[in-house]
């Protein structure tokens, strides 16, 4: 019953990030709530499992989190730069 | 299913907005919340491919690629109309095709009951994997998993030569 309502918890947030991705003015709040999104289906998979009593699966949850990191430092990176192949540590030149 | 509305909403979202750079990040929310949706399926394992190809290297890839083009979608020049038609007809024999498939889950379809149900009494004695959609992966197709992640690695390679030329050739002028 309790991860029962977690997972509805978590469903609402990922629905509230999706509005903000959707409507988010800037390229920053879509950028946090992608990241919100990402973030959102890790607790997913980790509620999911312990819900259908496996939570073997929380370790593709670790996964989950190290592409979300990848994710949002390529944006950003790029956003700071203009350019992936940076190799950052200075102010951008133009 | 409110995780295949909201795909839905981020899919709109994806054909509504013309900045591509929100475009990119609104794919990778799009992809964690189809490895959700895979993982509220039991498979596990796409769901990882999907979070990993997905919204980690099709990302990074993606935004390579923006580097190249510019922020700005042109709009387009042509009606949408025939593409439209051309969708709704391919959709429309799609939905027809499903309309045959077995329910979900059923145990008594061909699928479950001829080579399937080998693989599940055989696996875990055969491989010692506990999953066995991993087991099958991994260990009966072994050489051909194998042989894909050879043509991802291979494509991996081309790009990043790909990529390294250009900026080989930019840093010259």
């Amino acid at each position: 019953m309790m991860f029962a309502v977690a997972a509805f918890a978590v469903l609402v947030s990922l629905g509230l990030a999706v509005i903000r991705a959707l409507a988010g003015p800037t390229v920053f709040d879509r950028m946090v709530a992608a990241n919100t999104i990402g973030n959102g289906a890790i607790l997913l998979l980790a509620v999911f499992g312990f819900l259908t009593e496996r939570p073997e699966f929380l370790d593709i949850g670790i996964l989950y989190a190290l592409l979300n990191i990848v994710g949002t430092i390529a944006v950003l990176k790029y956003f700071r730069y203009g350019d992936l192949g940076h190799r950052g540590g200075e102010e951008p030149s133009q | 299913m409110v995780l295949l509305t909201l795909m839905a909403l981020v899919v709109i979202g994806v054909v509504r907005l013309r900045n591509l750079f929100a475009v990119v990040i609104l794919s990778s929310a799009y992809s964690f919340l189809m490895a959700s949706v895979l993982i509220v399926l039991d498979a596990v394992d796409v769901a990882m491919t999907e979070a990993a190809v997905g919204a980690g290297v099709s990302t990074v890839l993606m935004l390579a690629a923006l580097y190249l083009t510019k922020v700005e979608e042109a709009a387009p020049r042509h009606t949408p109309l025939l593409p439209m038609f051309v969708a709704v007809v391919i959709g429309a024999a799609l939905v027809y095709g499903s309309v045959d498939m077995p329910n979900f889950g059923d145990a008594f379809t061909p699928v479950n009951t001829h080579v399937g149900s080998g693989y599940l009494v055989r696996s875990i004695p055969e491989t010692g994997v506990d999953n066995v959609v991993s087991s099958v992966l991994a260990s009966y197709r072994g050489y051909d998993t194998l042989g894909e992640t050879v043509v991802v690695f291979t494509a991996g390679i081309g790009v990043l030569l790909l990529l390294r030329r250009n900026k080989r050739s930019r840093s010259k002028d």
